[in-house]
């Protein structure tokens, strides 16, 4: 077995006296059995606010953006804070599957899969909110640089709105094919285990008669590795890309060359709080604790303490600059937004981004699950307010006083974005009744080096 | 020459990795082997070439990178130049920086893209495409090592089971 070391100081990835056939079992048992009272009522509930989102929307194409909290001084607010609130928590995902992979990090095993199933969703979301935004959205293909009966008038490749268009539709297709084609060997499995002859055609359809050959499994390694690679610069651009909205934009607290590090950093730090938010569930509901285990949450709230304070570092930065810079214009919108009317949302975005993730310094406080938990939803909507902030304080208290107002969001606002929760979540939920939740080939080529009674067998009973 | 295969199945990694040097080093031909998950070393085992798919990706790569460049050269300095914002676009040069993220874009789109597609059609994958792994258990927790049988039937079967197989089948490959 020298083939499969790894050394002793290494905690197990997978709990428990566990054989292939296991993991097999484990993975297929919550889309091979029915679903329970709990999973009906999160769903039920999901549905709802997702059909209260298609109300709000429907209401704001037959009527117009008026309907918006929006007005002549604050033209961007919940529209964008959700956009890029969404395409933040997509981070997560490619970072895990991609990023980690790259760093030959096996304990991405037992999660990347439904962190990029979060990716894909969560993108999806983001991606309404241009769109309705354009408010003539039959006209949303003129994003796209076509022929048209305008004597062929062609999009502004300087305009970065345009780059959000390629960056995000690249980065949802790239993830797209990413976690299908890991899908295919798991999709197998459910196939070649199905019994009933509908579930067998269906998988037998999504896994694309995936037989699982030498070479086959040869090419998939490759494409896999090629594709990490492909998609860690991707990543880090599209957040790039997403900040260059604000950053090539002149409003003071906009205009900053920081922005693409803070933004990324911003991202991965909310993506990574989303994927505990939902594992941390799953794993309870779906019995995968010897998949995802305590490990693996400790890990990420690692991760979420490094980037939390690197987004703190650029809080900070930004304070300095705009001091040091002697604009008073930015100056005035920086202390504007700590102390203005708005005050109130720049604590909570400090205190929840730059505060809390501080906790978990504490092994006692980050191995704890319950606590992790608590602070992966604060951690959420800190991230909320971040984007918040940056959009509103900025925009609400222009060059010219008399214009100088507030924005408050109307029901359909707020319909709106709960509406994309509740699609999220019916997405998720259905995933997680239907989709292997965990990459379950990857996951046995390393029970023999990372499994707990191998490493036992190996390394002697230190117990 | 007949189709006969002899399928040998495994139930264990090492004990397969085993099988397949011995069965090399006793010159018999290995025509496939089937697994639940990618084994380490199987591939070098088994004597098969390394895959060329990330040279496509490269080349992918490149024809999208050109792409890019032609289009926005096309579309903003030759089809219809115009004046935005005081920055006019008369050569491509001078706009160049502006174009880069769509460049970079461009480029994974057109290698992840291609590269999966590639993929897909070497290893003959796509919706509708029948299974062809010879046991549902293969996707599962077994190993399946199919060897060739050249007049030499009997011979090979007491010789594989010497290598630890659990199981043996002697089929007719179409």
């Amino acid at each position: 077995m020298s083939s499969h070391y790894e050394a002793p100081i290494r905690r197990p990835l997978i709990i428990g006296e566990k054989s292939y056939h296991d993991i097999s079992v484990d993975v297929a048992a919550p889309i091979e059995g029915k679903a329970n009272k709990l999973w009906w009522t999160a769903f039920t509930i999901a549905l709802l606010a997702f059909l209260w989102g298609i109300g709000s929307i429907t209401y704001t194409i037959g009527t117009g953006i008026g309907v918006w909290g929006l007005n002549k001084t604050v033209g961007w607010a919940w529209d964008i804070t959700n956009f890029v609130w969404w395409v933040g928590i997509g981070h997560a995902g490619t970072l895990i599957s991609a990023v980690l992979l790259l760093f030959r990090q096996k304990w991405r095993m037992g999660i990347n899969r439904s962190a990029e199933a979060m990716t894909i969703f969560s993108v999806i979301q983001a991606g309404l909110f241009p769109v309705i935004h354009m408010g003539r959205v039959w006209n949303a293909h003129f994003v796209l640089p076509l022929p048209n009966q305008f004597g062929t008038l062609w999009t502004n490749f300087n305009s970065p709105l345009l780059w959000d268009v390629f960056a995000i539709s690249t980065y949802l297709s790239v993830s797209l094919v990413f976690w299908w084609t890991g899908l295919l060997p798991d999709f197998a499995m459910l196939r070649d285990r199905a019994v009933r002859p509908f579930q067998k055609k269906i998988y037998s359809l999504l896994s694309f008669g995936w037989s699982g050959r030498a070479k086959d499994w040869q090419r998939f390694e490759e494409v896999s590795l090629v594709l990490a690679g492909l998609a860690t610069p991707l990543v880090l651009s599209v957040h790039t890309i997403v900040s260059f909205d604000f950053a090539t934009a002149i409003i003071p607290g906009w205009h900053t060359t920081i922005f693409p590090p803070y933004f990324v950093a911003g991202a991965v730090f909310s993506g990574f709080a989303m994927v505990n938010t939902l594992l941390i569930i799953m794993r309870k509901v779906s019995n995968l604790e010897a998949y995802i285990t305590e490990q693996h949450i400790e890990l990420m709230n690692i991760v979420i303490m490094i980037t939390g304070s690197i987004v703190g570092c650029a809080y900070i930065t930004e304070l300095f600059i705009a001091w040091y810079s002697g604009v008073e214009y930015e100056q005035y919108a920086f202390l504007n937004r700590a102390t203005g009317p708005y005050w109130w949302a720049y604590l909570l975005m400090m205190s929840c981004n730059v505060l809390s993730p501080q906790f978990m310094w504490f092994k006692k406080l980050r191995s704890s699950i319950m606590f992790s938990f608590i602070i992966s939803i604060v951690v959420n909507i800190g991230m909320w307010f971040e984007r918040f902030v940056i959009i509103v304080t900025s925009l609400h208290r222009d060059y010219l006083p008399s214009s100088w107002t507030m924005f408050s969001p109307t029901f359909v606002d707020i319909g709106i974005y709960v509406g994309t929760i509740g699609f999220f979540f019916v997405l998720f939920l259905l995933y997680a009744r239907t989709f292997p939740v965990i990459a379950q080939a990857e996951v046995k080529s390393i029970l023999k080096s990372s499994g707990e009674q191998f490493k036992k067998l190996r390394d002697g009973n230190h117990e | 020459m007949s189709n006969k295969v002899i399928q040998a199945m495994y139930n264990d990694d090492d004990i397969l990795m085993d099988a397949v040097k011995d069965v090399r080093a006793a010159n018999h031909h290995i025509e496939e082997i089937y697994t639940p998950f990618p084994v380490h070393g199987l591939d070098k085992a088994m004597g098969l070439k390394g895959t060329r798919i990330a040279i496509t990706a490269f080349i992918y790569g490149c024809i999208g990178f050109v792409f890019s460049i032609w289009m926005m050269d096309y579309m903003m300095i030759k089809d219809w130049p115009q004046d935005i914002g005081g920055k006019p676009s008369f050569t491509f040069i001078q706009n160049m920086p502006a174009f880069v993220p769509i460049m970079f874009e461009m480029t994974v789109f057109f290698a992840a893209h291609l590269m999966v597609i590639t993929f897909y059609m070497r290893s003959k994958l796509w919706p509708f495409k029948k299974a062809e792994n010879p046991d549902p258990r293969t996707t599962d927790d077994m190993f399946v090592m199919e060897v060739s049988v050249d007049e030499n039937e009997s011979e090979l079967i007491s010789f594989l089971e010497k290598t630890g197989t659990v199981e043996i089948k002697v089929t007719e490959k179409q």
